[in-house]
């Protein structure tokens, strides 16, 4: 590894055509009256040839430096090399270092201003410490939670489809099935408030004052009788309050009650006499190449199949007919094939399936949609308010349907940008869309779903 | 954020041709002489796709099957659910990120590195504000750990459930993270890192998902990260930033991270208290169960890797990790751990980072019953399901690590079960 030949190039190139002229003049026979001006140009190259040859002097003094800079690296390499085969050695396998710190400091960064601390730094510690000026009684917590959180968690906390319950299962944690709610299962009633404070509703976290998350807490803690129903929350009772589960947490005891047992040489060979399957998938689980899964319950028993010893399984079963899902099994086939939506309705139609997102938690659309938490919304065009089959809806739609309104685009879009505004009394915990876009865009998203 | 796979036109086509050629050759036996090679094949006289087709590129569309998926009835909305990696279809250790399973409490956001902030405040000297770029000024890391759901393998606490090993072991992935110490930044806002301090995390979206972490914890291996596999990291991981707290379990890592608070005590968040807490068979609960103890799983043969050849030359592959530290030896039994021998490791196990086993052997057609055993650098060894029953019933929901046995029968076919 030399660069000096890459340094010579450019001089001997030079030397080279001064050669090559003094080789063609060799060959021709001139008059001698050319001869003096020969001799001028002899001269001439003699000359450059001279200061070419001073050049390659000079390149040659420079390639030489060259050589002992690269002589004093190799030097180096050579050093670091025999560095880390001592480290490798040593046990230290590599050159990697610990990024590097500074005691200083690296001076990045600027100070947060006490504004932007006290926008984001609202958690509540165990002993009450971070929680904002404030009150909430049962009461108005009832009514709170019927707006924002009973869609999903029921009028009473006690949860609707598979969102979470938040009062009861009391004495349930030795159960089979053990219900953790508030009430049951929650050591401390900051979790609660900061939980609710921070994260909920479900789909605009952030929005609730703090009047409103005292009243709500205040409601949970009834719901759950830990408190009366005259009961104010605020900074000054906040401890007072007792969590029922409060002792019943104990910190990770992994390393004394099985690391000590599960630490020791494993049996290699006969471990045990005889095995037998004593269970079953429970599911079988298919993965269709749309994605996502669909799982049915397994029919088949453990009669039947073989035991295992040392010798091997008891007896090899006879193949079963060969199942359909074999061929289910196979990669599947290139999708199909998706003609690209270039209609401008197109573009607008998937930019409101993707804000369709912010509703998707409550309600479902297309192909078999049923009522979640909000109902179900195929050929929500024309159809009457309230007038999903099997759906609870709240008072102010009841009324609406009786008032005889359908749903039209300006209807929805009215209703999109402010549900609580437009549609006084429903319970849809959701806070609107704030763009004009995005409101035209979920009502040309859900104009596209029929039946 | 789609992704949805499309492939252009021509792809389909040529995907059709070669499904159909596939057809053919299925049919070929070795007395035949196989079209494939004897008859000129389109893709062999066509020219192909131009490298201006794919700027980014998916996986070929043959291997659209290999995604990640979800199971509906798991959970009450898919914006605060969880989906498994295809653990099955995958070898080596590294997991792409395209298929790395996630988990979100209230969706996954867009959030562009120009809006990102990061606040670290508490007690600290100097409580400060880093932009994105302020971040990718600070000497940085390079590490593979791997991620795990503390749920995963939760469904099986009480017997065999879901038939596919993406399903009973898919909530974890493997990575290689660039990203800067936590330690560095502490240190840059002076905080104080007394033993009994904790440092609470939480998130830009909706849920925030904070926790809290020990002081001993944050100065030792976390990161700020920002780039998995060489890349930026996804949305669905937490881009800008993320937190990785190698071996912990994957709540810790808090994805979108914004803030970070140096407390006196753990704030006893939602999610170290109602969630990710483990009730024993009594009714308590064990808190701060942070550490993934050693396991793993074999991933071929399982429930959605039937053994297609027959009897002969059988790879049996699978994976296996520990929060401790290293893989050291995996056994791998085949009469429902009767008898074990020691699988051979495809490359020399990393601390915190999935490990790929192999056992090569010959498969005489008889039924088996597979199962794979870790064990750490500090002596522990994967239990059985049976052993962590006996510590903690079967009402846990977290940290399931026991040994999986699938029943693969005459045919090949490999079903999730249990055994005595």
């Amino acid at each position: 590894m030399s660069k000096s030949p890459n340094i010579l190039l450019p001089a001997l190139g030079a030397t080279g055509i001064v050669l090559g002229a003094a080789y063609g003049l060799s060959q021709k026979d001139y008059g001698a009256d050319k001869i003096a001006v020969l001799e001028a140009q002899v001269e001439q190259v003699e000359g450059r040839a001279s200061a070419a040859s001073t050049q390659l002097t000079e390149a040659t003094a420079q390639a030489e430096t060259k050589a002992a800079r690269v002589a004093e690296l190799q030097q180096q390499v050579t050093l670091i090399q025999s560095e880390a085969r001592k480290k490798a050695a040593s046990g230290n396998t590599s050159l990697t270092e610990p990024a590097p710190v500074r005691a200083s400091g690296f001076g990045l960064g600027r100070p947060a201003l006490p504004e932007e601390i006290a926008a984001w730094d609202i958690d509540v510690l165990p002993d009450g410490r971070g929680l904002p000026d404030g009150q909430g009684d049962v009461w108005t917590g009832e009514e709170v939670f019927v707006d924002y959180c009973a869609a999903c968690h029921g009028d009473f906390a006690e949860g609707v489809d598979n969102w979470p319950v938040l009062a009861g299962g009391f004495d349930t944690l030795a159960d089979k099935d053990p219900v953790k709610t508030v009430g049951s299962y929650w050591p401390y009633l900051s979790t609660v408030f900061d939980y609710v404070n921070r994260s909920m509703p479900f789909g605009a976290a952030g929005t609730l004052t703090p009047d409103e998350t005292y009243a709500i807490v205040a409601y949970i803690l009834y719901s759950n009788d830990m408190v009366d129903d005259d009961f104010v929350l605020s900074r000054d009772t906040f401890m007072d309050v007792e969590m029922h589960n409060a002792d019943g947490f104990v910190v990770d005891d992994r390393p004394e009650l099985e690391y000590t047992e599960w630490r020791s040489e494993p049996c290699m060979e006969n471990c045990k006499d005889e095995v037998e399957i004593t269970m079953r998938s429970v599911f079988l689980v298919e993965t269709p190449p749309e994605g996502g899964s669909e799982s049915v319950m397994n029919p088949a028993k453990v009669d039947g199949l073989p035991s295992f010893t040392a010798a091997g399984p008891s007896f090899i079963p006879t193949a079963a007919p060969k199942p359909a899902d074999e061929a289910k099994a196979e990669p599947a086939a290139a999708p199909a094939v998706q003609t690209a939506a270039a209609d401008s309705g197109g573009e607008m139609r998937k930019h409101g399936e993707k804000v369709f997102k912010k509703c998707a938690a409550c309600h479902a659309v297309g192909d078999g949609a049923r009522n979640k938490s909000g109902p179900h919304l195929n050929a929500l065009m024309g159809r009457a308010f309230g007038a999903v089959e099997g759906f609870k809806y709240s008072d102010a739609f009841l009324a609406a349907n009786a008032e005889g309104r359908t749903w039209t685009t300006e209807e929805l879009a009215a209703f999109l940008a402010k549900p609580k505004a437009y549609m006084k009394g429903t319970k849809m915990a959701f806070a609107g869309l704030k763009k004009d876009k995005d409101v035209e865009a979920v009502t040309a998203y859900l104009s596209s779903f029929g039946e | 954020m789609d992704d949805t796979f499309k492939p252009s036109r021509r792809a389909f086509l040529r995907g059709s041709a070669a499904a159909a050629a596939g057809t053919v050759a299925g049919a070929a036996t070795a007395g035949t002489p196989d079209p494939l090679i004897t008859e000129l094949q389109d893709w062999a006289s066509y020219t192909g796709a131009g490298v201006d087709e794919t700027p980014y590129g998916m996986p070929i569309s043959f291997e659209s099957h290999v995604v990640r998926r979800n199971v509906e009835w798991l959970t009450a909305s898919p914006i605060s659910s969880i989906n498994f990696t295809p653990i099955h279809a995958l070898d080596g250790t590294i997991t792409p990120q395209g298929c790395a399973f996630e988990r979100h409490h209230s969706g996954a956001i867009e959030l562009r590195k120009e809006d990102y902030r990061l606040m670290i405040n508490g007690l600290v000297d100097t409580p400060l504000v880093f932009t994105y770029d302020d971040l990718e000024r600070f000497p940085r890391e390079n590490h593979v750990y791997f991620c795990e759901c503390a749920a995963n393998t939760g469904m099986e606490w009480a017997g065999a459930q879901l038939n596919g090993v993406q399903f009973t072991h898919g909530m974890i992935h493997n990575m290689e993270y660039t990203g800067i110490p936590l330690r560095t930044l502490l240190q840059e806002a002076g905080a104080d890192m007394a033993e009994d301090k904790w440092v609470y995390v939480e998130g830009a979206d909706a849920s925030s998902n904070g926790r809290s972490i020990p002081m001993a914890k944050a100065l030792d291996d976390v990161l700020v990260a920002f780039k998995a596999n060489g890349e930026a990291l996804r949305m669905e991981h937490g881009y800008p930033v993320r937190l990785v707290v190698p071996g912990w379990e994957g709540n810790m890592w808090v994805k979108w991270l914004r803030r970070i608070e140096v407390t006196d005590m753990a704030v006893e968040s939602r999610e170290e208290t109602s969630k990710y807490t483990d009730v024993m068979e009594d009714g308590t609960a064990r808190k701060w169960t942070w550490e993934m103890d050693a396991k793993s799983v074999i991933t071929a043969p399982s429930p959605q890797m039937p053994i297609k050849h027959g009897p002969g030359p059988l790879v049996i592959s699978g994976l296996a990790w520990s929060g401790h530290g290293r893989i050291t030896r995996v056994d791998v039994s085949k009469d429902g751990g009767i008898t074990w021998e020691t699988a051979r490791l495809g490359k020399q196990g990393d601390t915190k980072a999935l490990t790929r086993f192999y056992l090569d052997m010959d498969w005489d057609g008889a039924p088996m019953l597979l199962q794979s055993r870790a064990m750490d650098d500090t002596g522990y060894v994967q239990p059985t399901k049976e052993q962590l029953r006996e510590k903690r019933g079967e009402n846990s929901v977290y940290h399931n690590n026991c040994i999986q046995t699938w029943y693969v029968n005459a045919e090949g076919i490999a079903e999730n079960v249990e055994v005595s």
